[in-house]
């Protein structure tokens, strides 16, 4: 039951306008922090672009390493954000309000560094432009559309579009909120993203229908992008790859991670934007049923993998599960995998109590992601690094010092953004939350007040 | 005739409610009134004029531009380039529908937003008139009329409890 604290619209605008008309200590230190990580990872990969790939620990048979796993990772990441904002708008879930918009510019920023991981891996990134776009029109040379390369930007640059434009379009209002209370230069800027808002019941009306049919709309886009990223691996003839369940298990595994990096994302919001007026204990707690029922999905469906790599009885599917499963360092991380993202969190989550403190959510929910990062290091790397008849070598992998950083640069660049975003717009939307201060309502039943939602047909 | 326009700004809805009520009993048509709040009030809450709108339309449109530009493209693409593959069609169905499908999922939102754009009668370049205090709290009721009904529509609004009145 969620007991709303009752707020005016002047208090809603003042305690969630604080870093936009502000600008805190903390996140000058913050950004400031997070821009040298980033800046170091844009070294590296400077670094990288002059000296070749041989820096990284890429190396025959295995050409698919740290940079394609984060790509997945980031992918993954990226999913749930417009997910959870679509599934709870269309079913008008009351406590979506202050998770939306967090959730769905996470999913943009997630986007935008999953994208930059192609380039990067590419090794010389403009070289990909060939592969996406026609680019030698005299020659009449046109990208193969059947190639997965066609694919995967086209699903990825549909999905950040659309995504982009689902974050804009319910941040009109508040663009408008941020308008009235600025002036200057600032005034102006806002004033031009508003459009000129005015908040009449037209608008209000349109708004509430876009973000049904916006929803409604995004949701097959996110089931088909990360299925097209399963595809990637799926079309290829790699054992352990080419299994049709791949794109529901990809499917759910990137919601599993996406759901724990939003639960992470809205405790940390909390603390550092003090937002304990729009985030409680009930918000947290479910969002972990939620994830309890995705992990158990999750789990099914790997499960499921590995029973149709056995079933199969193909020796090189079996080795490369062996590998995975058995043979260190591999089997180490399959453990490390197999606890974080399973065994640790979910019977945790079983507990109300666990699932109501904002600790034990947070190092769950980083525990999850650092989990599925493992488990999509071992989809990539034990399958390529194989040993079969067409295969001469057989060499491990062991990501370099430049690829660590490259990665820690990705993750300090999707925090960056996050925290650039927040200080040019508000995290938590301001007209959603002033309409749940108008539609609740408390009731007495017997001895206690219990909340009413009233709501529109 | 010429026209003036006044906006009143109330603290209480219910007030918003019985003033609207009130300039329409005194014939001043539903059309040239309009309601400014800062948030979404309950449609119909303060009788206001019930606005019609095409916005599903948007999106099948631009679904139907999309899956053509789709269909353009990966058709187009493989016919007047063709990869000749022995025993094999020219069109390659399986991965062109992915492509077309992301073509019309594009286009059928890019088409939604701009739909709500234009449903929402935006971008308007000059905000008129208007009060910095509706999106905080404030409900602004927008009159338009004849100048010489000025007077009693200022007087409703008054005697409904706006706070203040402006006219442009």
């Amino acid at each position: 039951m969620y007991y709303r604290r009752t707020l005016t619209e002047a208090q809603i605008n003042q305690q969630l306008l604080g870093t936009v008309l502000t600008t805190p200590l903390w996140w000058i230190v913050l950004v400031s922090l997070l821009g040298i990580v980033v800046a170091g990872a844009v070294g590296a990969v400077g670094w990288m672009i002059n000296q070749g790939l041989g820096v990284t620990g890429l190396r025959q048979p295995v050409f698919w390493g740290f940079f394609i796993t984060n790509f997945i990772f980031w992918v993954g990441i990226s999913h749930a954000g417009v997910m959870i904002s679509a599934i709870l708008r269309l079913s008008q879930a009351e406590w979506r309000r202050p998770m939306v918009r967090a959730a769905e510019t996470m999913t943009v920023f997630a986007l935008m560094a999953s994208l930059a991981m192609p380039l990067v891996h590419a090794g010389r990134p403009w070289r990909i432009f060939y592969w996406v776009f026609p680019y030698d029109w005299a020659r009449g040379i046109w990208p193969d559309v059947r190639s997965p390369l066609v694919w995967d930007p086209i699903a990825i640059t549909t999905y950040l579009t659309s995504s982009m434009l689902f974050v804009y379009t319910a941040l009109i209002p508040d663009l408008a909120i941020i308008r009235d209370r600025s002036t200057g230069w600032r005034r102006s800027v806002y004033g031009a993203l508003s459009l000129g808002w005015h908040g009449n019941p037209r608008q209000w009306k349109i708004q509430g229908f876009a973000g049904i049919l916006l929803s409604a709309l995004i949701l097959p886009v996110f089931v088909s992008v990360h299925s097209i990223v399963s595809w990637d691996f799926s079309v290829s003839l790699v054992p352990s790859w080419h299994v049709t369940i791949f794109a529901p298990y990809f499917v759910i595994g990137a919601v599993h991670s996406g759901v724990s990096a939003v639960v992470t994302l809205m405790i940390i919001m909390r603390k550092l934007y003090k937002l304990e007026n729009f985030i409680w204990e009930e918000h947290i707690d479910a969002l972990a049923r939620l994830l309890m029922v995705v992990a158990l999905a999750w789990m099914f469906l790997f499960w499921l993998d590995l029973v149709f790599a056995l079933w199969l009885r193909e020796e090189q599917e079996i080795t490369v599960w062996m590998l995975r499963m058995f043979e260190p360092p591999w089997s180490w991380l399959f453990f490390l995998f197999f606890m974080f993202s399973f065994v640790i969190p979910v019977p945790l989550w079983m507990f109300r109590r666990v699932r109501r403190s904002f600790t034990w959510m947070l190092w769950t929910s980083l525990l999850v992601n650092f989990g599925m990062f493992l488990e999509r290091f071992l989809i990539i790397v034990p399958a390529l690094m194989r040993k079969g008849p067409q295969t001469f070598t057989y060499a491990t992998y062991r990501p370099s010092p430049v690829e660590f950083t490259i990665i820690f640069g990705t993750i300090a660049l999707v925090c960056f953004l996050l925290l650039i975003f927040s200080k040019f717009f508000p995290l938590i939307p301001l007209w959603e939350e002033k309409e749940g201060q108008l539609l609740i309502d408390h009731v007495k039943v017997g001895n206690v007040y219990v909340p009413a939602l009233v709501k529109e047909h | 005739m010429a026209n003036t326009q006044l906006l009143g700004l109330f603290e209480d809805p219910q007030k918003v409610a019985d003033a609207m009520g009130e300039l329409k009993g005194a014939g001043f048509p539903v059309e040239d009134l309009d309601i400014y709040s800062g948030s979404p009030f309950p449609e119909g809450a303060f009788g206001e004029h019930e606005a019609e709108h095409r916005l599903f339309m948007f999106p099948l449109v631009g679904a139907l531009i999309g899956f053509s530009i789709g269909l353009l493209w990966t058709a187009g693409t493989q016919i007047s380039y063709p990869l000749i593959t022995g025993g094999k069609p020219i069109l390659s169905i399986p991965p062109m529908t992915i492509i077309m499908y992301e073509n019309t999922m594009l286009g059928a939102i890019l088409f939604t937003v701009l739909g709500v754009l234009f449903e929402s009668r935006l971008p308007k370049r000059d905000l008129g008139l208007y009060d910095e205090r509706i999106t905080e709290g404030y409900i602004g009721i927008y009159v338009d009329c004849p100048v010489e009904r000025a007077g009693a529509a200022e007087a409703v609004l008054n005697s409904n409890g706006a706070e203040e009145i402006k006219k442009a």
